[in-house]
């Protein structure tokens, strides 16, 4: 098959990637979409004759708008205009996951600080503020008193951005010092691993240590649901432990796997490449041709 | 030991080793300063600084 790869930085995710494509013999065309232009009817050069594009865009702008063209130019993507749509966005994330009758930490929003204030007291210390847009774990707040989440709403709203001014409020959920992260390809796991650490935030791309996760039935059940939820895909679907149970906090479209692939048995990279040739072979009615 | 190829630090001027294997869009830490480089070419190799880390980036 030929495969179109969308980036702005070649990172290890992406060179595992590229590395296991080619060594199956497939043309691979890296585009890097800081080169490149989208016409609203022709669709650029660099893009014919791709059986598949995949979507490893580190700026979700240019994920979100590149991906929708793609979706007009007819032109098979993963993860898809849909998918990116809703995963980029923390509010459309949880909605989606509330819709499906995922467990996912109660939220809600506030325009205002006042009104964000209002919520924060409901909710009660420590509670979560969350940018709508963002990853990484950056511009997380862990708030635990009022005058705390006073200053972090007169922040917020001073950092110029409008986004900034929509105060996803969330409450804050005692996991056992880590969360878990599952690699899924529509819904069905690839590998997962837990991410501990003193911190509050466990991100791994924070510092925290990774290890191989056994899923149960339950966590596989939510981590169906939660891909369906959000249209499918290649997801990273974070759940944190609730004692009986599991509550999927977020859905990540253009998952970064290096850590995990660090961290488990499973050959990442290639599973990730088996599922893109089923889904070019879905696309284009025939067997992935080499 | 991975191979490696020599390239010169756009920020300090000096030959640095980067691995043989680099490609172009590909990230490379400079030994001196620690700054990213993006490898914004492979033949010649040639080095430039890495753009700034922005808002909306990574998951």
């Amino acid at each position: 098959m030929k495969v179109g790869l969308l980036y702005s930085r070649i990172r290890r995710d992406e060179k595992l990637l590229l590395t296991e494509l080619r060594e199956r013999g497939h043309e691979v065309e890296k585009i890097d979409v800081r080169a490149e232009q989208f016409n609203i009817a022709e669709p650029p050069e660099s893009i014919d004759g791709v059986d598949l594009v995949v979507d490893r865009c580190l700026a979700t702008s240019r994920s979100l708008y590149t991906t929708q063209f793609l979706d007009a130019y007819d032109i098979p993507v993963v993860n898809g205009a849909e998918t990116a749509d809703i995963c980029a966005d923390k509010v459309k994330n949880s909605l989606a996951l509330e819709r499906a009758g995922v467990p996912t930490p109660n939220t809600e929003i506030a325009y205002t600080v006042d009104s964000a204030m209002e919520t924060i007291e409901e909710f009660g210390y420590p509670c979560v503020l969350k940018p709508v847009v963002g990853s990484w774990g950056r511009l997380m707040a862990k708030v635990e008193t009022p005058s705390a989440a006073e200053a972090i709403l007169e922040h917020k709203a001073t950092l110029g951005h409008y986004q900034h001014k929509v105060f996803y409020v969330q409450e804050f959920v005692e996991k056992p010092g880590r969360d878990i992260r599952v690699l899924a390809v529509d819904g069905e796991p690839i590998a997962a691993m837990t991410r501990s650490s003193d911190h509050w935030l466990t991100n791994a791309a924070k510092g925290g240590t990774v290890e191989e996760f056994e899923l149960d039935d339950r966590a596989r059940e939510l981590v169906a649901a939660a891909s369906d939820a959000v249209g499918g895909g290649l997801l990273g679907v974070d759940l944190m432990e609730t004692g009986s149970d599991y509550t999927v906090h977020e859905v990540n479209h253009t998952v970064e796997f290096k850590a995990l692939n660090d961290a488990v048995d499973v050959d990442v990279p290639a599973a990730v490449v088996d599922w893109l040739e089923s889904k070019a072979e879905q696309a284009t009615g025939t067997e992935a041709a080499v | 030991m991975a191979a490696t190829i020599t390239a010169e630090d756009p920020l300090t001027g000096e030959e640095i080793e980067i691995p043989a294997d680099v490609e172009v869009g590909e990230i490379v830490d400079s030994p001196a300063t620690g700054a990213e480089l993006e490898v914004v070419s492979v033949d010649p190799i040639t080095l430039e600084e890495a753009p700034e880390l922005e808002e909306d980036w990574g998951e």
